[in-house]
């Protein structure tokens, strides 16, 4: 009896367990490029073809034209808008207030250090209120909430997710207090500006074109994602998807390795066993690249052509084993911008409705410019901050 | 007791399941034609093997040991901080984490047999306060990196005569097996079976049962640590390291025939059991089967072998004619 009823709450123990294990939901059958034919739902011609024209576009500085501004004062194409209405007197006193949808990986991490410094440049700036959200839509949602009655000169949201924090934003410009958007976007136009990158699918084009040059016609690829169903990283595959479609290189798999080193090691081991030779990887996100080489290493099989990301561990793993690489790259220079936007936004300066900021990649020309030995094997490179006060320090 | 080689019972049957999957893969991929992609698959394979020794131990004392996922994803974060990229450190952190496993499982025993908390509740509770607290000290993001030193044992390979180079982490997994069918032909090992079979007795007879059962917990966390180690130097860090460990370890074992709750299974079929559900999944991938469906496979298992284990006592003795217990 006792033995039953231990088995029966081991099994509810055990869903339990498994459900929190964040495995994919659901997957096209086979995962390979035969079977996934169909357009994923995620692309969308006109903004793929926006986005790849944004690329080779002359990002300009918003005041003049001179080439004088940082990339990530820079912006693609802007529209600009009249910030009248909220400018403030000059001298100061700012009280700048953002809710964060979380810190919970390096690349955010990166990113909100960049932030602080740049708080700090700015003396008109007085106090700087952050909340942060855990990765949770529920909490943003009371923390945006919080913030509107704590006297904000400015609330900038880093939203979690798109569709489930659009009616809190639009509760918060109801306040009247200017709102600025970056990073995920939200579905309506209250925000004073939305801040991004050029997006998903100039990402996922910049590696899919590198391998579809690199690897001769027929040379097998091999895609790895984090997890499905995430709008960034579906429009990062989507793209690769279109572009390797209209190549000779055959996609022999597609697999979510859940960001996990361990897994992705495991996958690319198996792929190496099961084809042969892999003659290009292609990855949504870096995180894990450092691992997918190291299993050719392991394999004692010749590294082909990476597609990585600008962390400091990939980019010396390039340059020490000379390998062919790209690392397309999502600026954490971004987390910078909103900063400078609110500013302007206090100042009565206009502002792009959408702040598109220019999204280079690291190639072999420009590998040894970002390789810094002394920062930590996790840290972006693509940080925009080593001209700030702080750095190195703040970085570690 | 008798001195030469006999399988436990219930062994049996996943020898022979690994036996399949080890011909099948010999068949879908022309890596394993030679010994070299068996190595490697023993090398994948070895830290969920080390963990299902661990858990084989607690589940065979009649208990679960869920906090082994967490634990592992904590001890690889915490050896990537204060390792930092440094040689100098990596013995004191890999002493330091063997210490932490002892802890866990310390903690793990003590309350399940002095607080009479069921042993599920409790780590349970363990997972999340070790999930909570990497978060909380890592922001969710791990920092620092392991020393070329400490990757060796995962990630290296010992040159041995006659066998040529032989993964370190085989050599560890190797090494756990064998101690462990050792300790459980020892007294102490057959006392442990015992008090997951009946406790009452145990104690009757004299057993220290609570002091069997710690010893249960501490192994368990122990052998986590070892595979924390192990996996950490196959991968690196990674804050997603140990997701679903602990499920895969429990599939491996009741895989290999223990009964949940305790008193029946052998050691060696948990190991296979393993190593089996390491082989399926390559040869489901070889196969070209979606990576998604691993989950599914490993709640089939599951569900098959505890329905096995609860009404297979019956099939069992209508094939063959029933033996006396030995255990």
């Amino acid at each position: 009896m006792n033995r039953k009823w231990s088995a029966a709450a081991l099994a509810g123990a055990l869903t339990l367990a498994g459900c929190s294990s964040d495995l994919p939901a659901a997957q096209a059958p086979g995962g390979t490029s035969e079977s996934a034919k169909a357009k994923s739902e995620f692309f969308d011609q006109t903004e793929f073809e926006r986005q790849l024209r944004f690329r080779t576009a002359k990002a300009v500085g918003l005041d003049s034209q001179d080439g004088a501004a940082k990339p990530w004062e820079q912006a693609l194409e802007p529209q600009l808008v009249d910030t009248a209405k909220y400018a403030k007197p000059a001298g100061g006193g700012y009280h700048l207030c953002f809710s964060n949808a979380s810190v919970d990986n390096p690349w955010r991490q990166v990113g909100f250090k960049t932030m602080k410094e740049e708080v700090k440049l700015h003396p008109e700036i007085t106090k700087f209120t952050v909340l942060d959200a855990e990765a949770k839509d529920d909490k943003q949602i009371s923390d945006i909430q919080s913030l509107a009655s704590q006297g904000c000169s400015v609330l900038i949201v880093s939203p979690n997710t798109t569709a489930t924090l659009t009616p809190a934003v639009e509760a918060a410009c109801a306040t009247g207090v200017p709102v600025i958007v970056f990073d995920r976007g939200v579905k309506t136009s209250c925000p004073v500006t939305f801040i991004h990158p050029i997006g998903g699918f100039a990402f996922g084009a910049d590696g899919a074109e590198f391998l579809k040059d690199k690897v001769k016609p027929g040379g097998k690829v091999l895609a790895l994602r984090i997890l499905p169903g995430v709008d960034v990283l579906e429009q990062r595959w989507a793209a690769a998807d279109q572009i390797f479609s209209g190549s000779q290189v055959k996609v022999v798999g597609v697999e979510f390795t859940n960001g996990d080193a361990a897994k992705t090691k495991s996958i690319v081991n198996e792929y190496i066993q099961r084809e042969g030779k892999i003659d290009g990887v292609w990855m949504d996100a870096g995180a894990t690249a450092v691992a997918a080489v190291e299993a050719f290493q392991d394999a004692g099989a010749a590294i082909p052509p990476f597609v990585g990301e600008d962390q400091q561990d990939f980019l010396r793993m390039w340059a020490d084993e000379k390998m062919t690489a790209v690392a397309p790259t999502y600026p954490t220079y971004q987390w910078r911008t909103p900063i400078i936007a609110a500013l302007r936004v206090l100042g009565g300066k206009q502002v792009p409705r959408e702040w598109v900021l220019p999204q280079p990649k690291v190639t072999q020309d420009t590998l040894k410019d970002f390789i810094k030995q002394d920062m930590p094997p996790l840290h972006y490179a693509m940080c925009g901050c080593e001209g700030m006060p702080g750095y190195p320090a703040s970085w570690k | 007791m008798r001195a030469r080689l006999r399988l436990a019972d219930g062994t049996g049957p996943v020898l022979v399941v690994l036996l399949i999957l080890l011909v099948a893969l010999a068949f879908a991929g022309p890596a394993y034609a030679e010994p070299a992609g068996y190595l490697a698959l023993l090398k994948r394979a070895a830290p969920l093997v080390v963990l299902a020794v661990g858990q084989y131990f607690v589940i065979v004392s009649g208990g679960f040991d869920l906090s082994v996922g967490s634990l592992v994803t904590a001890e690889v974060v915490v050896a990537a901080r204060l390792v930092d990229g440094d040689d100098a450190n990596t013995g004191w952190v890999i002493a330091l984490l063997l210490g932490c496993g002892v802890l866990v499982g310390l903690v793990n025993g003590l309350i399940t047999t002095k607080l009479l908390v069921p042993s599920f509740i409790v780590t349970l509770g363990m997972l999340l306060v070790l999930d909570g607290a990497v978060f909380l000290w890592s922001g969710g993001a791990p920092r620092g990196a392991l020393s070329p030193s400490f990757r060796v044992l995962g990630r290296g390979s010992a040159d041995l005569p006659v066998l040529g180079q032989v993964p370190w982490s085989v050599i560890v997994l190797l090494v756990v097996v064998v101690a462990a069918v050792w300790f459980m032909r020892s007294g102490t090992g057959r006392l442990l079976l015992a008090v997951g079979d009946n406790e009452n007795v145990v104690r009757l007879a004299g057993g220290r049962v609570d002091r069997l059962r710690l010893l249960a917990f501490v192994l368990s966390a122990l052998l986590a640590s070892v595979a924390a180690i192990l996996l950490a130097g196959f991968a690196g860090v990674s804050a997603q390291v140990g997701e679903g460990l602990e499920f895969r370890a429990i599939t491996a074992v009741v895989l290999g025939g223990a009964l949940l709750g305790g008193g029946r299974g052998s050691v060696v079929a948990a190991a296979a059991g393993a190593l089996s559900l390491e082989a399926l999944f390559s040869l489901l991938n070889l196969l070209g089967v979606s990576g998604a469906l691993e989950s599914a496979v490993q709640g089939v298992i599951i569900i098959a072998a505890v329905a096995y284990a609860a009404h297979g006592a019956g099939l069992r003795q209508m094939l063959r004619r029933p033996v006396p217990d030995t255990a």
